[in-house]
């Protein structure tokens, strides 16, 4: 076993989160989809860091983590916001811009 | 970095992945393969939320494996501890129900997102698996033994090399802070607050579905909670007094009480213990 392993299942992972990202209508759910995608990138640096031996890879990732949370603050805020007036998560109701 | 790395792995090949770690891997991965399929096809949003922490959990597990134990633990506390709490806060918030439409805006779009997906998932995993066949790992065992181990070397490494980006943080944090609390802030209601007199004269002017407040629940000694519904004087359930949500008490229940109240109940005798009769007036 190479740490290849881990990397493939990272690609795995990502390409789950993307699915979810084009097939979910659920604001939310397609939310947690991105932050599956951020979790296998995380995977992908923590396993190059250990490839390379340099610690750049887990430093990168944890940056990764912060601007994950930071992102999710927001978004989730912005998810109430949208509800409170349209009363509904799904992303397709979200057409203010449309016309 | 990439050319040192390879170069230094040319050198030194010293990470080898022990039977623990395989065994780890081999259980763990598919977990979170199934954690993030989970996620993709529950119905429910809050079943999707805990698959997920699912995933979460076996990747800070396998953080862990990898050498990085640092973030093996922050992963498990922000993400599955604090992240994903927030996720079902705001779940819980906006509605537990808000499962998918099934409506379709543009026609064949799932079809393709999963033709494109699966493609996608494809071809990063060909490209991986073909490029780093041979790939042998310098592993971390320098840097985690020297110095301190994992958590001083990330924190010389933060406050050395990634100083700027790392004081950039601080400021994306605050502003997302901000940006957070301005677009939750609701205000004080709707309008400004009514005095009682305002309340009274549109509640008679017919602005509400009755003048007077609705009747509180019944209160008998046995019972007063929200499930007890009042009672009329003709002994029947005053009906808004029933609670939508709550299943309410059923009546023949507080048969008891209201007898007693009504004083037709059978009294206890208070000679019944001595024995001897006395004839009550």
């Amino acid at each position: 076993m190479t740490p290849t392993y881990y990397l493939l299942l990272s690609a795995l992972l990502f390409a789950i989160g993307a699915i979810g990202v084009l097939i979910r209508r659920n604001a939310i759910v397609v939310f947690m989809c991105i932050e599956l995608m951020l979790n296998s990138v995380n995977l992908t640096l923590v396993t190059f860091a250990r490839i390379n031996g340099s610690l750049s890879g887990q430093v990168m990732a944890f940056f990764v983590m912060v601007v994950a949370a930071a992102e999710v603050v927001v978004g989730l805020a912005i998810i109430t916001s949208i509800f409170r007036t349209r009363r509904s998560a799904s992303v397709d109701d979200a057409n203010l811009l449309k016309y | 970095m990439l050319h040192t790395g390879l170069v230094l792995a040319a050198a030194s090949t010293t990470d080898q992945i022990g039977p623990g770690e395989a065994i780890t891997f081999w259980i763990l991965g598919p977990v979170a393969l199934l954690g993030g399929l989970g996620m993709l096809f529950a119905r429910n949003a809050v079943h999707s939320a805990l698959f997920l922490v699912l995933t979460m959990l076996s990747l800070g597990v396998l953080y862990m494996m990898q050498q990085a134990p640092f973030l093996g633990f922050v992963q498990i506390i922000v993400y599955t501890g604090a992240i994903m709490m927030l996720f079902l806060f705001v779940l819980m918030m906006v509605g537990r129900d808000s499962s998918d439409s099934v409506v379709e805006v543009l026609r064949g779009q799932r079809l393709w997102a999963g033709v494109l997906g699966v493609g996608l998932a494809g071809l990063v995993v060909g490209i991986v698996a073909r490029s780093l066949t041979r790939v042998s790992s310098v592993g971390l065992n320098g840097p985690n033994g020297t110095n301190g181990g994992n958590v001083s070397q990330i924190g010389r490494s933060l406050f050395t090399d990634f100083l700027f980006p790392f004081e950039l943080t601080s400021a994306l944090l605050i502003t997302a802070a901000v940006g957070a609390m301005i677009l939750a802030y609701t205000g004080r209601g709707h309008g400004a607050k009514r005095t009682q007199r305002e309340m009274m004269v549109a509640r008679f002017r017919g602005e509400h579905d009755r003048p007077s407040p609705l009747p509180g629940p019944g209160v008998f000694a046995t019972g007063n909670s929200v499930a007890t519904p009042a009672l009329l004087p003709d002994g029947s359930i005053a009906p808004e007094s029933l609670s939508e949500i709550i299943e309410a008490t059923p009546v023949a229940e507080f048969d008891h009480d209201l007898a007693e109240v009504a004083d037709t109940a059978a009294a206890p005798d208070a000679h019944a213990l001595t024995g001897s009769e006395e004839v009550r007036s």
